[in-house]
């Protein structure tokens, strides 16, 4: 079985890609895309962090309602990739391009 | 008794409500029936209730309780009635002079367009008066109280398309509040003291001895405060005069017979605690007598018809108050009697002049009505007799009664109110003959005799001021003549001073008045007849503007107190309040000015702040940094 600090690195990583990604990029499809990067890496750690449980409790139903969780937030975050890339293509027709710094009008 | 008597004030209620509501559906003569009719009904009941009232020395006052106003823990307060030998009596003036004056207004208002509105008012102003005299204890009185008054500001503003109109209108509002205060606090004063507002459970208490003088000093002079402001006495007085600015009828009704008498109504009612405060009657005295003499010179340089006869008012309510002070209280409600009947008569008389000369109101462009309004004429000659105190009118007895109570209880009063008694003969008769006498002044005018409506009640009033003296014959001429006394000796002691005086004496004091009245009338002849006042210089220009009391309030009242707003608005309101609120909001625009310069727009920046808001965070919460 593979130790749980290999999951705890591939998380972390993940999640700090997603990070630089939204904090250094200006497209905001790769934005987006980067801010998913982000949950799935956090779902990753919820799947794993359930699976050690449920091992240490063979036989129970500990740990079940983890990995359950997860398949809830994929439905939600489905959803709401849904909601991000429609705002998506108003932003562009608005102002055709998927730079996030034209989105500064409010300043003004 | 009790069966009918909550009829009376109700009808005129019900008046009020008929004509209020139907005042533009409901014709004139439908209106002028309903209005004056309830009043008729209320006076019947009140004849009634004046022939079956319990009266005479030892009387037990009826109680009729309706229901309680207030009732917890402590206070109660009932709406119930009082029904005694005043209360019978005032019942009578106000229905009776009441339902004269509704008459005639039928007549005079009848162009009016205001003509429902008018007559649901009078109605109201009815309803209220009743409850003043009726009501058991100190709060209905003050409802009555601040009813009239509202009903008197109402009415003198009735026609409120004119400024100066709605400006007579608060000032006589604004004036009364003040007396108003007086009575509000000697209510609250009154009830610490005895524990109860009834006029017969405050009054019982009085002879136990346990109220101290300073507080019945302080109530009667707070009660006295509310008289002089209804009452219109000194220093409040100089709201009656413009308080003519009413339809005439109103000022026959109100600002002459009836609400301005509540003054009077109240200290006699009181008169048990006015009797225990001597310092209070002193003030009183001096008050009535000082407002007496200067509105009788006012009046004797005033060319407009009402003021003359408002002035008078105010002049004769200081006689009645002069005798309320010396204890002669049968023979303030005497004159308030009298006075009703014959200050109502001069008033619709003028009211008719002015109808007849088409709202013309300054006499010296009158003269020589005699031969156009001979009715007007009659009656208005009966009430300047019956005014000026020449027997047997009726104004002779009961004014007789008052100077001889003043020549007993202070001599200084006794001589201001002899002056101005001939004082009152003179404007009198300077207005009945520049009124009537010589030859009309004016061209262009066709003065007419007022339609039937007028003139009846002008004759009834004229018979009730020749005969409304007799109810108080003084025993100089009969024995035991003194009705008046008599009937409300459960209400009031009779003052017994009257009765230390030798025939000799009193018939010296009548002759000498009454020569000099008719030397003043005489004066009064020669000077008007037909002649109108020269241009005032010196002392008579004093006169004629009023002794400047308008002025002097305006100066040493009016203009500090506006001046007091005034720095206010600029120094507290300008600089203080708006610099502050200002600053407020000017502060909070600096400081967003140099925090609004991290809001770039630029989304990358708000991340990255984001993540280190986090870190921050997670840090504080993992390693406690603080």
């Amino acid at each position: 079985m593979i130790p749980i600090s290999y999951y705890l690195f591939l998380s972390l990583a993940l999640f700090t890609i997603g990070m630089v990604g939204v904090m250094t990029r200006r497209n905001i499809i790769i934005m987006l895309m980067c801010v998913e990067l982000m949950l799935n890496s956090v779902n990753l750690l919820l799947v794993a962090f359930s699976k050690m449980h449920h091992a240490k409790n063979l036989g129970t139903e500990a740990g079940i309602d983890g990995q359950m969780l997860v398949l809830f937030i994929m439905v939600v975050a489905a959803a709401e990739v849904a909601i991000g890339l429609s705002i998506m293509i108003l932003f562009y027709r608005k102002v055709h391009n998927v730079d996030v710094q034209s989105l500064n009008r409010l300043k003004h | 008794m009790e069966k009918y008597i909550w009829l009376i004030p109700l009808l005129p209620l019900l008046g009020f409500f008929i004509n209020g509501l139907g005042r533009n559906v409901l014709s004139k003569n439908v209106i002028s029936l309903i209005g004056s009719g309830v009043v008729f009904i209320s006076f019947i009941f009140s004849v009634l209730v004046f022939m079956n009232v319990p009266s005479g020395a030892g009387a037990e006052p009826l109680i009729i309780h309706g229901f309680d106003i207030l009732n917890f823990n402590s206070i109660h307060i009932p709406f119930s009635f009082q029904i005694d030998a005043l209360t019978s009596l005032f019942l009578l003036i106000i229905t009776g002079i009441g339902f004269l004056i509704h008459v005639y207004s039928a007549g005079y208002m009848h162009l009016d367009e205001g003509f429902g509105k008018f007559f649901s008012y009078l109605n109201l102003f009815i309803f209220f008066m009743l409850i003043l005299v009726m009501g058991s204890n100190f709060f209905m009185m003050f409802i009555g109280w601040e009813g009239v008054g509202l009903c008197s500001f109402l009415l003198i503003g009735f026609w409120f398309k004119n400024r100066d109109y709605v400006g007579a209108a608060k000032k006589a509002f604004i004036m009364n509040r003040i007396g108003d205060v007086g009575f509000l606090l000697a209510m609250f004063w009154i009830y610490k003291e005895f524990g109860t507002l009834e006029y017969t459970e405050v009054f019982a208490s009085l002879t136990t001895g346990q109220i101290s003088a300073f507080a019945i000093g302080g109530i009667t002079l707070l009660l006295f405060l509310a008289a002089t402001g209804k009452s219109a006495q000194i220093p409040l007085f100089t709201w009656l005069p413009d308080a003519m600015a009413g339809p005439t009828p109103v000022s026959a009704l109100i600002h002459a017979a009836t609400m301005v008498t509540a003054g009077i109504f109240l200290i006699t009612r009181c008169n048990e605690l006015f009797e225990l405060a001597p310092f209070t009657k002193e003030i009183i005295a001096w008050i009535g007598i000082t407002t007496s003499l200067v509105t009788a010179t006012i009046a004797m340089r005033q060319n407009d018809i009402k003021k003359v006869l408002a002035y008078s008012t105010v002049s004769q309510l200081g006689l009645m108050f002069a005798s309320l002070g010396m204890g002669a209280y049968v023979a303030a409600v005497f004159h308030v009697m009298t006075h009703a009947f014959f200050k109502a008569l001069l008033f619709l008389g003028a009211g008719s002049v002015i109808h007849g000369m088409n709202n013309e109101q300054d006499m010296s462009k009158m003269g020589g009505l005699k031969k156009f309004m001979p009715t007007t004429h009659t009656t208005m000659l009966i009430g300047c007799i019956a005014i000026a105190g020449i027997p047997p009118l009726s104004g002779f007895f009961s004014k007789d009664e008052m100077l001889l109570s003043m020549f007993l209880g202070n001599k200084a009063v006794y001589a201001i109110g002899f002056i101005v008694s001939v004082l009152t003969s003179f404007y009198m008769f300077r207005l009945y003959f520049m009124t009537f006498g010589g030859n009309l002044r004016q061209e262009n005018a066709h003065p007419h005799e007022s339609p039937k409506s007028m003139t009846i009640p002008l004759t009834i009033l004229a018979i009730l001021s020749i005969i409304g003296g007799f109810v108080g014959i003084p025993e100089l001429f009969m024995q035991n003549a003194h009705r008046l006394n008599q009937f409300l000796s459960g209400v009031v002691a009779p003052h017994e001073a009257a009765h230390t005086v030798s025939h000799l004496t009193e018939w010296l004091l009548i002759g000498a008045l009454l020569a000099c009245v008719s030397v003043a009338i005489f004066i009064a002849h020669k000077m008007y007849n037909g002649k109108v006042d020269q241009e005032a210089k010196g002392f008579s220009k004093v006169l004629e503007n009023k002794w400047y009391v308008d002025e002097i309030y305006q100066a040493i009242i009016v203009n500090p107190v506006m001046g007091l707003g005034n720095v206010l608005k600029q120094y507290v309101e300008k600089s203080g309040i708006v610099q502050t609120v200002a600053g407020v909001g000017s502060f909070s625009y600096y400081l967003s000015k140099n925090i609004k310069t991290i809001q770039t727009g630029n989304i990358g920046m708000y991340i990255l702040l984001m993540v280190i808001g986090i870190i921050t965070g997670l840090g504080i919460f993992f390693f406690g940094m603080f």
